[in-house]
């Protein structure tokens, strides 16, 4: 008798992914769809998709799914969780969608602590456009849009959302984790489910920043695109939480 | 129910809660500001959800997902901020999402001015955003009917699943009349297509994009369908003194009262004038107004723009009789006495 | 004892699999599957351990792992 210790989850659809190979998004995908499954919440959720390469997201979570304006997922998700307060409702944004035309959504959907779970992959690029640069990408990093290098004198400085949003009032929980190892991954299931719970909890807004690879737009095998977010992108995004509930003590 | 004197903003939130509207996401601008002042009051007392957003692009997206979550709900703004809205309505009109959006008009373009303006005609009837798609447009012309369109507009959303739009301006919104409120409001309409958690059933996805062509024309056919039927079936027009009319004056909302006044001006120096109003600015009612233009000679289309509507009578009147226009923008509303004048030099040459 | 499999027609060829098992049970596969990738493909599973390293990395749930009683 084989009892399986490891397979696809019940929350994600059986839809193969459309993404690139080796792209992280199939690995967080997986992490927030088995955190829904294991609190036992599939049929309370609602996600809500963003625009960027997990535009597609709604056909992978087993579970009711809306599909936002670009940067917008935020507000959407307000709207979902003013109507259904006890249900779950999470986003799931790129970075181009929450830092950049979203930045308002996102401050203000913290600033307001809309009990909501938002799974930030931040990967430094607009993935889906063909690998333009993002208000995340690294100084000196190409991109089709620098050429040259991210010139902070001329694009400016990459934004740290996480820590950002830790400043703001609502947030009850702030991290950031990423998935280049095995152990990596294991904590940033961690991370997420301890969102989720917060969630649960009704203690506010929870956030959770996965640093993540992009091979095709990195120009990068998917192992040696993994090695670059521990060489290059942990300097500037530091792992870790930067606000937690029982802080708050709330 | 007893009439009660009230403002045109107050009226249309009040409205609302009668409808059964307990969410609402907006944003400060003059001259709506009322409605979302209102309802910050009342929606707490009716365990209803009063949300400020930051922007009406947020407002917007936020009433995507409340309508997607299949309640009754509805945003008001003014010129500026329902332009914010337009990549927002589009979403939810190929979503096929019910919702009341409110537009009271105020005088533009850009910043503009807060004064009362009929300027955003063309942007609700036929621009407001990308991609093939109409919003229901009402057109009120009292307190009375800011607070019966808007009614009527959730349950047009509902029934055809689709963005309805009251389309009102500052002179509504900011004055007072007695009003009477339907005492039984449409009944909300299950929504089993709504994403409320997929609790024995597949899941449920509120979604417009289709990356494959023919599914994009699919969905097209079906909403151009829809639009068909709204044509053929929701049109809503009222004409006054129009049977006999040798002049016949088109004008809607506040400024149809002008008109109104006008043609009551011109019948007491005998001079046989009438007065078409159209209700639904979309869907246009153009064989209404072809009727009521048949023995008409001439035609005067007064707005508070530059010439909006001043189209559509052209297209549903077909070249038959000349189109005259009187048009007032920047906040400035033509008087009765303006509009008379232009009567009279209408009927002199007519006489020829 | 694991049984563990990699779906030939899910596999996109990443790799990202093969260094994190600590038997270094996978390897490049020739073949190709329907998508024109070259799925990873392992071994001999019953050194396997069940550590699930490998499913951890997979991005495309290519990986399931039983325990054999």
């Amino acid at each position: 008798m084989a009892e399986k210790i490891a397979a696809r989850t019940e929350a994600l659809t059986e839809n193969p992914f459309h993404y690139c190979p080796g792209c992280a998004h199939g690995i967080i995908h997986r992490l927030v769809a088995e955190t829904i499954e294991e609190l036992g919440v599939r049929e309370k959720t609602v996600g809500v998709a963003s625009v960027g390469c997990s535009v597609f997201a709604y056909n992978y979570f087993n579970m009711d799914m809306q599909q936002a304006a670009h940067g917008r997922a935020p507000a959407v998700a307000t709207g979902i969780k003013r109507v259904l307060p006890d249900n779950f409702v999470f986003t799931y944004q790129g970075d181009g969608d929450l830092a950049a035309i979203g930045t308002a959504e996102i401050v203000h959907a913290a600033a307001r602590g809309e009990n909501i779970t938002v799974i930030f992959v931040n990967n430094t690029t607009y993935g889906m456009t063909g690998g333009q640069s993002a208000p995340t990408t690294i100084l000196g990093q190409k991109t089709t849009t620098t050429p040259y290098g991210r010139d902070p004198h001329v694009n400016g400085y990459p934004m740290g959302v996480s820590e950002m949003l830790s400043t703001l009032g609502g947030v009850a929980h702030v991290s950031r984790v990423s998935i280049y190892s095995p152990a990596q991954v294991n904590r940033a299931k961690r991370a997420i489910k301890k969102a989720f719970e917060v969630q649960r909890e009704k203690k506010g807004f929870s956030f959770v920043e996965v640093l993540a690879s992009c091979p095709t737009n990195w120009r990068m095998t998917p192992q040696d695109a993994l090695k670059w977010i521990e060489e290059k992108m942990l300097p500037i995004y530091p792992l870790g939480e930067f606000k937690t509930a029982a802080e708050e003590g709330k | 129910m007893a009439k009660v004197l009230m403002g045109g903003n107050e009226a249309l939130a009040e409205a609302a809660l009668r409808a059964g509207c307990r969410h609402f996401f907006g944003y400060p601008i003059t001259p709506q500001s009322e409605i979302p002042e209102y309802l910050a009051k009342k929606m707490p007392q009716l365990d209803g959800v009063y949300l400020q957003a930051e922007s009406e692009i947020a407002a917007i997206n936020m009433v995507y997902g409340a309508a997607g979550a299949g309640v009754r709900v509805f945003t008001a703004s003014s010129g500026p901020g329902i332009s914010l809205m337009s990549e927002g309505i589009s979403y939810i009109a190929g979503a096929e999402l019910p919702c009341v959006i409110v537009n009271i008009m105020r005088g533009g373009p850009g910043l503009g001015n807060i004064a009362p303006s009929q300027a955003d005609y063309n942007q609700a009837t036929k621009g407001i955003g990308h991609g093939d798609f109409h919003l229901i447009v009402l057109a009120p012309n009292s307190v009375q009917e800011m607070a019966d369109l808007t009614m009527l507009a959730f349950q047009l959303a509902e029934e055809y699943r689709n963005p309805a739009m009251i389309l009102s301006d500052g002179l509504l919104g900011q004055m007072m009349e007695p009003v009477e409120f339907n005492e039984n409001p449409p009944k909300e309409k299950d929504k089993p297509w709504a994403t409320r958690g997929a609790k024995g059933r597949d899941p449920n996805i509120i979604n417009r994009l289709l990356i494959e062509a023919e599914a994009l024309q699919k969905h097209n056919l079906k909403l151009q369908e829809k639009y068909q039927l709204i044509k053929e079936t929701q049109c809503r027009c009222e004409s006054y003194l129009a049977e006999d009319a040798d002049i016949l004056l088109a004008a809607f909302g506040s400024c149809s009262r002008m008109a109104k006044s006008a043609v009551e001006m011109a019948r007491s120096r005998g001079i046989k004038a009438g007065l078409v109003r159209p209700i639904t600015l979309w869907p246009f009612p153009e064989k209404e107004v072809a009727e009521a233009a048949k023995g008409a000679k001439a035609c005067l289309v007064t707005e508070m723009n530059e010439g909006q509507m001043l189209l559509d009578i052209r297209l549903a009147l077909k070249g038959r009789i000349p189109i005259h226009f009187l048009g007032k923008s920047g906040g400035i509303i033509p008087t009765p006495g303006e509009i008379l004048e232009e009567i009279e030099r209408i009927e002199v040459n007519l006489r020829g | 004892m694991f049984l563990t499999t990699i779906d030939k027609e899910s596999c996109k060829g990443c790799y990202l699999c093969i260094p994190v098992c600590p038997k270094r049970l996978i390897k490049l596969g020739s073949e190709i599957n329907k998508r024109g990738y070259h799925p990873a493909i392992i071994t001999d599973t019953g050194e396997c351990t069940g550590c699930r390293a490998c499913f951890r990395m997979c991005p495309d749930l290519a990986i399931e792992i039983a325990k054999v009683v």
